[in-house]
């Protein structure tokens, strides 16, 4: 697969892990946070971890919508699906997530709502366009890569009178997450977590282009260089962060050239700024209310807005008061670090939100590297 | 679900179009992009095509990693582009 | 003039029009009939024709395998095979997997209520061409229909008897540190090709169901091989679950080489797309062979011999492991576990 495949290559991810292997300065270690959940399943299942010195760490962050979702959004979801008229449509991520009680889209659908997986925002324009007599209900979850979708499927809706289409928001905007963490007491006073450089997304970075990371790269003085998907990009960009912290560098690189460019897709933007606008303030499962982080959809598309249309009241739900997400989500704990990892928590019979998602980081660390740890203590 | 991939346009109707990864073609959208022409690759997500692949830069990109391997005194052949 | 009255006149089933309905399910006369001109005649053997509740065989001394599937995959027509000749390659392969040879079949089908008999006769009519070409017959079986809603088309479970023929012994704990895994040939196929027709992630792909009867393989590989200890097919949960299986049943730990795993390009761009892990996609005409170092390369040669394992590789390692990890080292240079299958990859795969 062209444009994959020469990412993935091994020869040149032992070259590369040589090159940060000796560019990291003994004596010093490199903590990197790697923002997206996409990057943190990479990471995980080339098994990148295993390349690099001991010294150079990565700690995992935010970025993944699935984990940091509240389970009162999950709850009113699962709510909206459960009403007869309504046909509830959501990413194939959000099935199983847990809600408050246990429950969870998959098991409401099991109890008999009709809940439908789709693969694109286009699918449930369509189940609407079949289904005139029942209300559909798209259940939009994402970060900036998601978000411009969403808005193609309400422009589309709005241009077709689509009446019985509207969509759930539940979007959330990724500077406002890396500023949280790095305003964070954690990161701030108490330096339970230290954060020398950041892997920026890669798939968010190319709507939103590489400028809106200059701001952090100035104001925090820590280096951001985003990175492709793929392992060789994740790798390229380590040594890249490497070289700029030993350089007393804080700058914004672009590693992902080839589909990032500063400015970013304007016509998503545009797009996007016509739909939606932000919410004063949205919870973020483990960062707590968080300002200015959230998209709410505008007054002119107002008819489109599930919120509106079923006045669904949030109800907040403590989470499960061992589970660690939020810290994990932090980067404050590790996800062998928390009591319910591996027993209670399971991919199986998952707590919190970051043992569902793949791209959770206890998810990804339990299916794929947790036997690393469980020999050394054998 | 930040699952994007980069897929090649091998048909384009109207805002739709025909995109090829590995052999597998699915239908997607364009509405998010300008001016893509067949056998441009694309960034996949979500049935969006959300920008255009530039060769060049990947080329670069590619090259970068070659010439850390050259640094590091492994031979490293010339690949066809 | 008198009508002339044509004395054996039975009107026939109309398989070109006609739906199932009830009545083929009540145990009365239209089920008699669609049972003697659907199964028995497809089927064609003296068991059915003798029209008994049962089937009675001589089986010679030593070892019987039995096997039992169940088969609900949806959508029943899809590229490469249908649910008919699925369930007959399944069992067959079930019963082989212990080194057995497949004899007899019996099969129950349960049928909803409005099922177009055009596609049930399609759907028989491959299912006696796939045990036909196996070699077993298809001796006794069961028709239950149910009512409009209360199932999906049809569902088919067939049980497959077998001889394991003396001096064989192969079974999931046999496994040992040391020995070599064997996979015959590309993962993923059946599954890509099932999901390309489900509606809601429809695509396109020219890649089709790899399923087929794999007893001839296993009879070449054995009567070559005596001492293959361990033989799996790998189909829902991929190749990830048949070996978290073995390492279990075996009490033992497994490393596997990604680059050398045996992955069409079709099946690659589908599992990116769909954010897949070929690992875990189902197969349908596949084995996994464990056998002693020594005897790995001779193995090899049989299988790749074979029409249906042309792709064969030995693609890992058994070792100690009280974990029972089964771990991969990637294409990458680095490693990960191949962990169980969580959840459900995609419902209805075979």
């Amino acid at each position: 697969m062209k444009y994959v495949d020469e990412y993935r290559d091994g020869r040149l991810a032992q070259t590369i892990a040589d090159a940060v292997r000796a560019a990291a300065a003994p004596g010093r270690t490199y903590q990197l946070m790697e923002f997206c959940g996409g990057h943190t399943h990479a990471i995980h299942r080339y098994g990148v971890q295993d390349l690099l010195p001991d010294n150079v760490e990565m700690v995992h962050g935010p970025g993944c919508p699935v984990c940091v979702l509240p389970m009162s959004q999950i709850d009113s979801a699962i709510s909206l699906a459960r009403k007869p008229d309504v046909i509830l449509c959501t990413y194939g991520d959000m099935l199983r997530v847990p809600g408050s009680r246990n429950a969870s889209l998959l098991k409401a659908k099991a109890q008999g709502a009709d809940v439908r997986m789709v693969y694109s925002s286009l699918d449930a324009l369509q189940i609407a366009r079949d289904n005139p007599d029942r209300q559909v209900v798209f259940f939009a979850i994402g970060f900036e890569t998601t978000t411009p979708p969403t808005a193609v499927a309400i422009a589309q809706a709005d241009a077709e009178g689509l009446a019985n289409f509207s969509v759930f928001c539940n979007h959330v905007l990724t500077p406002s997450a890396i500023q949280n963490i790095l305003q964070s007491p954690d990161v701030r006073e108490l330096g339970r977590v230290r954060i020398d450089g950041f892997i920026g997304p890669a798939h968010v970075s190319t709507v939103i282009g590489s400028q809106p990371y200059e701001y952090f790269a100035d104001e925090y003085q820590r280096p951001v260089v985003i990175a492709g998907f793929e392992p060789l990009d994740v790798m390229q960009a380590i040594l890249m962060l490497v070289r700029q912290i030993n350089e007393g560098r804080a700058e914004v690189e672009n590693e992902f050239s080839r589909a990032v460019t500063r400015e970013g897709n304007r016509k998503a933007q545009t797009l996007v700024a016509e739909i939606f606008e932000l919410r004063r303030s949205f919870e973020w499962r483990g960062l707590g209310f968080v300002p200015y982080s959230g998209l709410k959809i505008k007054r002119r598309y107002r008819s489109y807005d599930a919120e509106l249309r079923f006045d669904l009241q949030s109800h907040p739900w403590a989470d499960n008061k061992a589970c660690e997400c939020g810290a994990v989500l932090r980067g404050v704990t590790k996800p062998r670090e928390c009591k319910l990892f591996g027993t209670v928590c399971t991919p199986e019979t998952p707590v919190g939100p970051c043992m569902v998602s793949t791209e959770g980081a206890c998810a990804a660390y339990f299916t794929y590297g947790r036997y690393r740890d469980i020999r050394k203590t054998a | 679900m930040c699952l994007a991939i980069p897929a090649k346009i091998i048909d384009i109707n109207g805002v739709m179009a025909t995109a090829e990864v590995g052999g597998v073609c699915k239908e997607i959208s364009l509405a998010l992009v300008d001016d893509i022409a067949v056998n441009d690759y694309v960034i996949v997500h979500v049935g969006y095509a959300l920008n255009r692949l530039d060769p060049k830069a990947a080329e670069e990109t590619l090259e970068l990693f070659r010439q850390v391997a050259r640094a590091a005194g492994v031979p490293w052949p010339e690949e066809p582009a | 003039m008198s009508a002339v009255i044509k004395q054996d006149y039975r009107r026939p089933v109309d398989f070109k029009h006609g739906d199932v309905d009830l009545s083929h399910g009540s145990g009365g006369r239209a089920m008699a009939q669609l049972i003697d001109d659907l199964f028995v005649r497809a089927f064609d053997n003296p068991w059915l024709r003798q029209r008994d509740d049962s089937a009675a065989f001589q089986v010679a001394s030593g070892r019987m395998v039995v096997a039992t599937d169940s088969h609900v995959v949806s959508p029943l027509f899809f590229p490469g095979g249908d649910i008919g000749c699925l369930s007959v390659h399944g069992t067959v392969n079930d019963v082989a997997m212990s080194g057995a040879l497949p004899l007899y079949l019996c099969a129950s089908f349960i049928l909803e209520e409005g099922f177009p008999l055009a596609d049930l006769r399609r759907i028989v009519r491959s299912m006696a061409k796939a045990a036909d070409e196996a070699g077993v017959n298809v001796i006794t079986g069961d028709t239950k229909v149910v009512e409009r809603g209360k199932g999906d088309g049809v569902f088919i479970t067939t049980t497959g008897v077998g001889t394991v023929p003396p001096g064989v012994h192969i079974s999931g704990d046999r496994a040992r540190p040391g020995d070599k895994i064997l996979l015959s040939g590309s993962l993923g196929d059946h599954g890509v090709a099932i999901m390309s027709r489900r509606e809601n992630l429809s695509f396109g792909t020219t890649i089709e169901s790899d399923t087929a009867s794999l007893h001839e393989l296993v009879a070449a590989m054995v009567a070559a091989v005596p001492g293959i200890r361990c033989l799996r097919d790998p189909t829902r949960g991929g190749l990830a679950t048949a070996l978290n299986e073995l390492a279990e049943q075996s009490g033992v730990g497994m490393t596997i080489r990604e680059m050398d795993l045996p992955i069409r390009d079709g099946v690659r761009g589908a599992c990116e797309i769909l954010g897949l892990d070929p690992l875990y996609v189902a197969n349908e005409g596949k084995l996994i062979a464990i056998c002693p170092p020594e005897q790995a390369e001779a193995l090899l040669k049989i299988m790749q011999g074979h029409p249906l394992a042309v792709d064969a590789a030995i693609i890992g390692e058994v070792c100690e492991d009280p974990h029972h990890f089964v771990e991969m080292a990637t294409e990458f240079g680095g490693n990960r576990i191949v962990d169980w299958l969580s959840g459900e990859q995609l419902p209805r795969i075979c």
